[in-house]
């Protein structure tokens, strides 16, 4: 009778444990992620990132953050620190100080669930040359841990995407730079990562190349981080929604690039292209005596002339081609500027060293 | 798990998509021939054994082993896809366990494509089968022993030659360690402890255990220790060198 009695509340008893174990273990397995949750929002956080290499500082105290849905384009001089940088963000280096949150994963104490996060293609799109593109991404996709049909799909549509079906079964060191290169970027996005981080994407490519990569960064879902490192400046305002220029390993600029160009002393300025038949440097005191503006410069080579505003947000156009035709002015065409990139870059990275 | 299967499968087909395995097999099979036949006098000899066999195989990894191993790192280095490797979400010791798995099993292979050897002296005579078994599960270790070594030294250098001479270098030094060459170097200033855990170290010795058809457990140990050892000495150098 007693033992009728104990055995169901025995086995009460023990489902009640039981269940207790598995929940302290279930949170002891999520603890990560649910640690992760609430200590980081969905996205990269870099801050006070450092990196020396013997002497030499390569990242010094670099502090940024990306959300999802920015394309980042990171600039700078050769040797500023934007590999290096990449290099860490991806869990390839170890900094010296400072830390790197990737959706709230530490990069050095979290690496794997970092990096599980990310597409990287390196510098030069290194990859085993003597595999074929087929082999190579299957491999990718292995160790990323696709599977199946998933797999399959995913294989098919980054070759698509990257137009690789040509040359699928011949080896990687007899491709062309351009073909290498879209290798890379297939393996960089075949796991369909949240992150990715592209260290020049487009170096080497042919226009037309170039253009389809590009297209493929702007068709990427919205919700993505997309890191692009290059020294091509058109590429910032062709794909990028924020620009960061680095030198030194600091940041010295970080806006949209629309302000960047604004930044230029040539925002706004008007150039005017003379018939060949007069000199452009005879028409500078015409221009000059007018009120909106500021300075009047002669390109000489080009029998051109630079006007710039006296305020950068007034347009000096009405008052330009009214005189114009007033005086019956020889000039050919009139571009309004929106800015010089790579004026603006030099005058940035070179005020940091002179 | 998966991390170091999928490792070891890539390194396994990228062996075998150039010549280097052909060739290295090829090689393999010619010399220990040659060392059996015409230096070991198989033959010769009138024993249904294969000790002329076996003899050899410490002297044939010498420079054998450091050829497959020196690759394994140092080509990933200089081509840079190191750097694709190591952000893939793989740790960096399975990434080294992988890479010796696919060198370790693919020495195995070459070791394997000796056999006619062992039915040559079963079809000659009446040999110890269970010697014979045991002497290529010792000199499978023995090899691993070696890629082990030549693993880390890989790691060492973006050179393959220089990989490939450290590498031949350390494993010597490893063969000899029971020989006066190297004891003697170490005995008279040396207490005599530190001159026999040198000596223990031999894979002379250890192999010659094994060889002689003495399964034991301390010669395991050893080969899987020295393997173990040496495996985490290449994570540790992988990662210090991705520091400078």
């Amino acid at each position: 009778m007693r033992l009728l009695f104990t055995q169901p509340a025995a086995g009460k008893l023990f489902r009640a444990t039981s269940t207790l174990v598995r929940v302290y273990f279930a949170r002891y397995r999520n603890g990560v992620n649910m640690a992760s949750f609430s200590m980081g929002r969905k996205m990269i956080e870099i801050s006070h990132l450092v990196k020396q290499f013997g002497t030499l500082q390569a990242v010094n105290d670099l502090s940024f953050s990306v959300a999802p849905g920015e394309v980042l384009g990171f600039l700078g001089p050769n040797g500023a620190g934007k590999s290096t940088t990449m290099k860490i963000v991806t869990g390839f280096l170890k900094p010296s100080a400072g830390r790197v949150s990737i959706f709230g994963c530490d990069i050095e104490q979290d690496t794997i669930a970092a990096q599980r996060q990310m597409g990287y293609l390196p510098e030069g799109a290194p990859c085993y040359e003597e595999m074929t593109p087929r082999t190579f991404l299957n491999f990718i996709a292995a160790a990323r841990g696709l599977k199946g049909a998933y797999a399959s799909e995913r294989l098919q549509q980054v070759i698509d995407t990257m137009s690789l079906q040509a040359v699928l079964d011949q080896r990687i060191e007899t491709l062309s730079k351009g073909f290498k290169r879209r290798v890379g970027l297939a393996q960089a996005i075949i796991h369909d990562p949240k992150i990715l981080i592209l260290d020049e994407p487009t170096d080497g490519l042919d226009p037309n190349q170039k253009h389809q990569v590009r297209e493929m960064i702007r068709g990427l879902a919205k919700d993505k981080i997309v890191i692009i490192s290059t020294h091509i400046l058109e590429e910032v305002t062709a794909v990028c929604t924020r620009a960061i220029i680095i030198t030194q390993g600091q940041v010295v600029a970080d806006c949209r690039p629309d302000e960047l160009e604004q930044r230029s002393k040539y925002h706004g300025a008007l150039t005017l292209d003379f018939d060949e038949s007069v000199t452009a440097e005879d028409f500078l005191g015409e221009f000059a005596s007018l009120e909106q503006v500021a300075l009047v410069e002669s390109i000489e080579e080009s029998n051109q002339l630079s006007l710039f505003p006296r305020h950068k947000d007034q347009s000096m156009l009405l008052d330009v081609s009214q005189l114009i035709r007033d005086r019956q002015l020889p000039v050919v065409s009139i571009n309004q500027e929106k800015g010089k990139l790579d004026e603006v870059f030099r005058a940035v990275t070179q005020e940091q060293n002179p | 798990m998966n991390g170091i299967k999928v490792i070891t499968s890539r390194e396994i087909r990228s062996y075998f998509a150039t010549p280097l395995a052909y060739v290295f097999i090829l090689i393999f099979l010619v010399l220990s021939g040659v060392f059996t036949f015409y230096m070991g006098n198989l033959f010769e000899r009138g024993q249904a054994d294969l000790i002329p066999f076996f003899n050899f195989h410490p002297w044939l990894y010498l420079f054998l082993v450091p050829a497959i191993s020196m690759r394994l790192w140092s080509e990933e280095r200089k081509s840079g896809s190191i750097e694709l490797l190591l952000t893939l979400p793989i740790t960096r010791f399975q990434a080294v366990v992988g890479k010796f798995l696919a060198a370790w099993l693919f020495a195995g292979l070459a070791l394997f494509l000796t056999f006619p050897i062992w039915l040559t002296v079963n079809y000659l005579g009446d040999p110890d089968n269970g010697v014979i078994f045991s002497s290529y599960l010792g000199s499978w270790l023995m090899a691993g022993g070696f890629l082990a070594i030549g693993s880390c030294m890989s790691a060492v250098s973006q050179s393959q030659v220089i990989a490939f001479i450290l590498t031949g270098t350390v494993c010597l030094l490893f063969v000899l360690a029971g020989f006066p060459l190297v004891l003697n170097v170490f005995r008279d200033w040396l207490p005599i402890l530190v001159v026999d855990t040198v000596a223990s170290l031999s894979f002379m010795t250890h192999f010659g255990a094994i060889a002689k058809g003495v399964l034991g457990l301390q010669d395991l140990v050893f080969f899987f220790s020295v393997i173990l050892f040496w495996l985490l000495a290449t994570t540790v150098v992988v990662e210090m060198k991705q520091g400078q």
